[in-house]
């Protein structure tokens, strides 16, 4: 039974992996967000790129397709003078464990320091980083339903940048909960960042079981779950929910769930509105909600590249020898 | 007359309720007496058992034998001889093999490697489906001729109630017992883990309680109208027992039993993605075990080993990829027996469980006493060993207590009064 | 070991600069402490020099050359420079300068701001050790310490030095 921080973290807690927001101090999610903050004021010179891992080798290994997600953290491996190698691995049904280890291992030798993993199955950046390239620092951009740590700490810079803190907000996440590896990690920095409350808004189909044991609140009736709200995190909606006998249509998903300004007046009246994209216009969000003054969302994109750049550093740095506190002058 | 002399063995037999120090005289492969010297005879070998508990033979309802098919996952012979290093004098062998089990050819051919390698004694299970599809009766009158000793699905479904009724009453025309495992594919299809609180966070996609418990009713019920003798392999959780519990109550003649891993070990374990806690049926809630504890404490449920050996490469995968399975037969007995040191069940009860249990179930008699076919157990519960790779009998090194050490240790095992370990 | 007045050596040292920009011309100059003790003694300087813009601060944890050996401070505070540094005369300002190494970080993440008309550096101390071919323009004073001996500066007021 190992704790997912004996993974990620060295003997002195600081971060070697990033894996999951799950268990983190509240330190550690600030000194990212810290990081990241500092990192958004070399992306507005004329120079963006810092020298901070020149020579240094990071593999984007995509086995879901993604070119959003890769685009940003390739864009932050450059913009911290590393060099990135693409690869989209196409999953085969019959890729079982040792095609995957022995890409790794392949990679592996050819000096690689850094994985950026997205992968279809739950646990698998943690499988990699466990059991088979210890040395190689793994940032998880998405494995599963489980987490998508880096897309939950931009959200979270997000919420401090607009809100100044995240301590006593309340936050709702809406949408399709059970199968959102986002959602799962925001809710995980949102309860450690000190929100005063996490709501989780949507069908009983779309709400995992047992959601309350992470500290979350599940709400079914829209409104009601915004009452009060600081926060709105739309999730995106994908079109497959709708055949697996888990929503009868688009139209009444909207009905229900969809952010219209209607709805969102019984959010504050300063509540920001979120959405990690692409976003389905209609389906989870009207235009007038997502072009309007209290969306967030294209500020959230910026925010990616820093936060990918903080978290790439700190990793990059907890693979070193352990820090000697003495600053050479 | 020459003797076998066992003497000074804590002798601990469930079926009488014997639990003494006592000596044991071995003749022609069977108990010749218990207790006193035989009136005539004299004594070739003297086994000093003192501090050592003997206890009958264990016999396992449903193990997983990678022969044929899968050799890179050991072999009959390798898996016998761990499972008598176990503590098994006899193991039920599932049908899932490749080709399955649905001809005698299959059949015999397990019982002809499994005897030449001369460890734990297999009764195959047949395959009670052609090909375990669940769409076409396999033949089972065949298969039990060439020495199949109950029909399985294993944990493949019979998705179709029509034909599980007809196999049932096909099963019961010649009272052939079947072997049936409780598990609604529909709600269970693409699962890797108890639906709960866990996987919820684990972001792994869960079995629900109901996937079993509705095919338990299902089978309860049609069991109930053909009159099939039916047993229930592995159950799991605690609304199953109850239902097997009023199943009884109303007269119905079934038995159950429950994987060693579903009382030693909750979905908690699956925490940090080890693969080695992917089984199927899943490893469900403490709820669940310390029903399933208190069900095999009543004597209601037999204890399987669902002994699943890996080779490396089919564990080494994000747990969701993994195969299902857990090695066990190397260190079985030791491992149940934590069960005692942890006084949630008393050694009585864990032997009755292991051995008088599923010998009902098979229409054998597993008992120390005098007449009995030998078949028994030293067990030395002082001994302490590391389990490590390379002195494990079995191909499948995903054991859970792999380089851990491992107290208590299983002396000699006899099967028919020879040494099978 | 005696160490030096820091109160004193930091007032001599403003006067010191005054004269240096009036000999060089260094019109309108941008005061730029390093982070952390050199932006205190900048502050401490600008007491004196009153230029016309805030003291900028440069946090050089992102252009450390010990990154993979050291790894990444645990506090990024960040740079915090005007909106153009071009053309500007920058007066780089540290306590202690040693190897030369953070000098030539703090050069290389200036020119990544912009091209400026030149870079004077001042240091309240030297205590030798160079490993590059970097030396202050001015410097408060000079210390020969022993071998492992560092010195420490707190702050920001009173400015403190101690052996470590």
């Amino acid at each position: 039974m190992t704790d997912p921080n004996t993974v990620q973290l060295t003997e002195d807690g600081r971060l070697k992996h990033f894996l999951t927001t799950e268990g983190l101090s509240r330190e550690l999610l600030t000194e990212i967000l810290d990081t990241a903050d500092s990192f958004i004021s070399t992306q507005e010179r004329a120079v963006k790129t810092v020298p901070l891992l020149r020579g240094k080798t990071v593999v984007n290994l995509f086995f879901e397709n993604s070119t959003r997600t890769r685009s940003t953290f390739e864009l932050a491996a450059k913009r911290l003078s590393a060099d990135i190698l693409n690869l989209d691995i196409a999953r085969s049904a019959t890729s079982k464990g040792e095609t995957l280890m022995d890409t790794l291992w392949n990679l592996e030798a050819m000096y690689s320091d850094m994985f950026v993993v997205r992968h279809s199955d739950s646990g698998a950046a943690h499988f990699i980083a466990e059991q088979v390239t210890p040395n190689v620092a793994i940032i998880n951009a998405g494995d599963g339903r489980h987490a998508h740590p880096t897309q939950a700490m931009l959200d979270m810079l997000t919420i401090r940048r607009h809100k100044g803190d995240i301590e006593g907000k309340i936050v709702a996440i809406v949408g399709d909960i059970l199968h959102s590896r986002v959602a799962r990690s925001q809710i995980h920095a949102l309860r450690t960042l000190g929100a005063a409350e996490v709501r989780v808004i949507g069908p009983g189909t779309l709400l995992p079981s047992d959601i309350e044991s992470m500290g979350a609140v599940p709400y079914y009736d829209m409104r009601a779950g915004l009452a009060d709200c600081d926060v709105v995190i739309m999730l995106r909606l994908q079109k497959e929910r709708m055949q697996n006998a888990l929503l009868p249509s688009e139209g009444e998903f909207f009905k229900l769930y969809g952010l219209t300004k209607e709805k969102l007046a019984f959010a504050k009246p300063d509540a920001i509105v979120m959405h990690p994209g692409p976003i389905n216009r209609g389906v989870e969000i009207e235009s007038a909600v997502a072009d309007g003054d209290q969306s967030v969302i294209l500020n959230q994109v910026s925010y990616g590249i820093a936060v990918r750049m903080a978290v790439m550093a700190m990793a990059m740095s907890g693979q070193q020898t352990p820090v000697n506190s003495e600053e050479p002058a | 007359m020459r003797y076998l002399h066992i003497a000074n063995a804590r002798v601990i037999n469930p079926q009488t309720q014997t639990d003494e120090i006592t000596d044991v005289f071995v003749a022609d492969g069977r108990i010749a007496t218990l207790g006193r010297r035989p009136d005539a005879g004299e004594i070739e070998h003297t086994i000093d058992a003192t501090g050592q508990w003997l206890i009958p033979g264990l016999i396992d309802l449903g193990g997983h034998l990678p022969e044929p098919g899968y050799s890179q996952k050991g072999s009959i012979a390798s898996e016998t001889e761990a499972a008598a290093r176990g503590g098994f004098t006899h193991i039920c062998s599932l049908p899932d093999t490749k080709p399955v089990a649905d001809t005698s050819a299959v059949v015999k051919l397990i019982l002809e490697k499994a005897s030449k390698a001369g460890f734990s004694r297999v009764l195959p299970l047949g395959a009670m489906t052609q090909d375990l599809a669940g769409e076409q009766l396999a033949s089972m009158y065949t298969l039990s001729e060439a020495g199949a000793v109950a029909m399985s699905n294993a944990r493949r479904p019979v998705r179709n109630s029509y034909v599980l009724r007809r196999l049932m009453e096909y099963a019961a025309t010649y009272d052939i017992p079947l072997f049936l495992n409780a598990n609604d594919l529909s709600l269970s299809d693409g699962g890797c883990m108890h639906e709960g609180p866990v996987a919820t966070r684990m972001g792994l996609p869960g079995i629900p309680e109901t996937a079993e418990t509705i095919a338990l009713a299902q089978i309860l019920l049609l069991v109930e109208q053909t009159g099939v003798r039916a047993h229930i392999s592995q159950i799991t959780c605690r609304r199953s027992v109850s239902m097997l519990q009023q199943a009884l109550e109303n007269g119905l003649r079934v038995t159950a039993d429950t994987p060693l891993a579903n009382l030693l070990y909750t979905h908690e374990a699956v925490t940090g993605y080890d693969s080695l806690y992917n089984v199927q049926p899943p490893l469900r809630s403490e709820r669940d075990r310390e029903a399933l504890v208190q069900a095999v404490a009543r004597g209601e449920l037999a204890i399987s080993s669902n002994h699943s050996p890996h080779e490396i490469a089919a564990k080494k995968a994000p747990f969701s990829d993994a195969e299902p399975g857990m090695s066990q037969y190397d260190a079985f007995l030791p491992q149940a027996m934590t069960l005692v040191s942890r006084e949630e069940l008393t050694v009585e009860q864990l032997v009755r469980a292991l051995s008088a249990t599923p010998a009902n179930v098979l229409g054998l008699s597993q008992s120390l006493t005098e007449g009995a076919d030998f078949n028994a157990v030293l067990y030395d519960p002082r001994d302490e060993y590391t389990l490590t790779a390379s002195e494990m009998a079995s191909g499948g090194h995903n054991h859970p207590l792999l380089n851990r050490t491992v107290a208590g240790k299983v002396a000699q095992v006899f099967l028919e009064g020879c040494r099978i370990c | 070991m005696n160490l030096p007045d820091i109160e004193q050596i930091t007032q001599d040292l403003a006067e010191q600069v005054t004269e240096l920009m009036n000999e060089r011309q260094l019109d309108d100059p941008l005061l730029v402490g390093i982070r952390t003790g050199g932006v205190w003694v900048a502050e401490r300087l600008n007491d004196t020099l009153k230029c016309t813009d805030d003291v900028a601060s440069l946090d050089i944890s992102f252009y450390r050359d010990d990154f993979t050996r050291h790894g990444l401070h645990p506090k990024v505070q960040g740079s915090e420079l005007p909106d153009s540094i071009e053309d500007r005369h920058i007066i780089l300002i540290d306590d202690v300068i040693m190897s030369g190494r953070t000098i030539r970080a703090a050069m290389n993440e200036l020119f990544d701001y912009g091209r400026p008309a030149s870079i004077t550096l001042v240091c309240l101390l030297d205590i030798g050790r160079r490993e590059l071919p970097i030396q202050p323009d001015l410097c408060g004073a000079t210390l020969a310490l022993n071998d492992g001996q560092l010195v420490k500066l707190t702050g920001p007021r009173p400015l403190v030095l101690t052996l470590a």
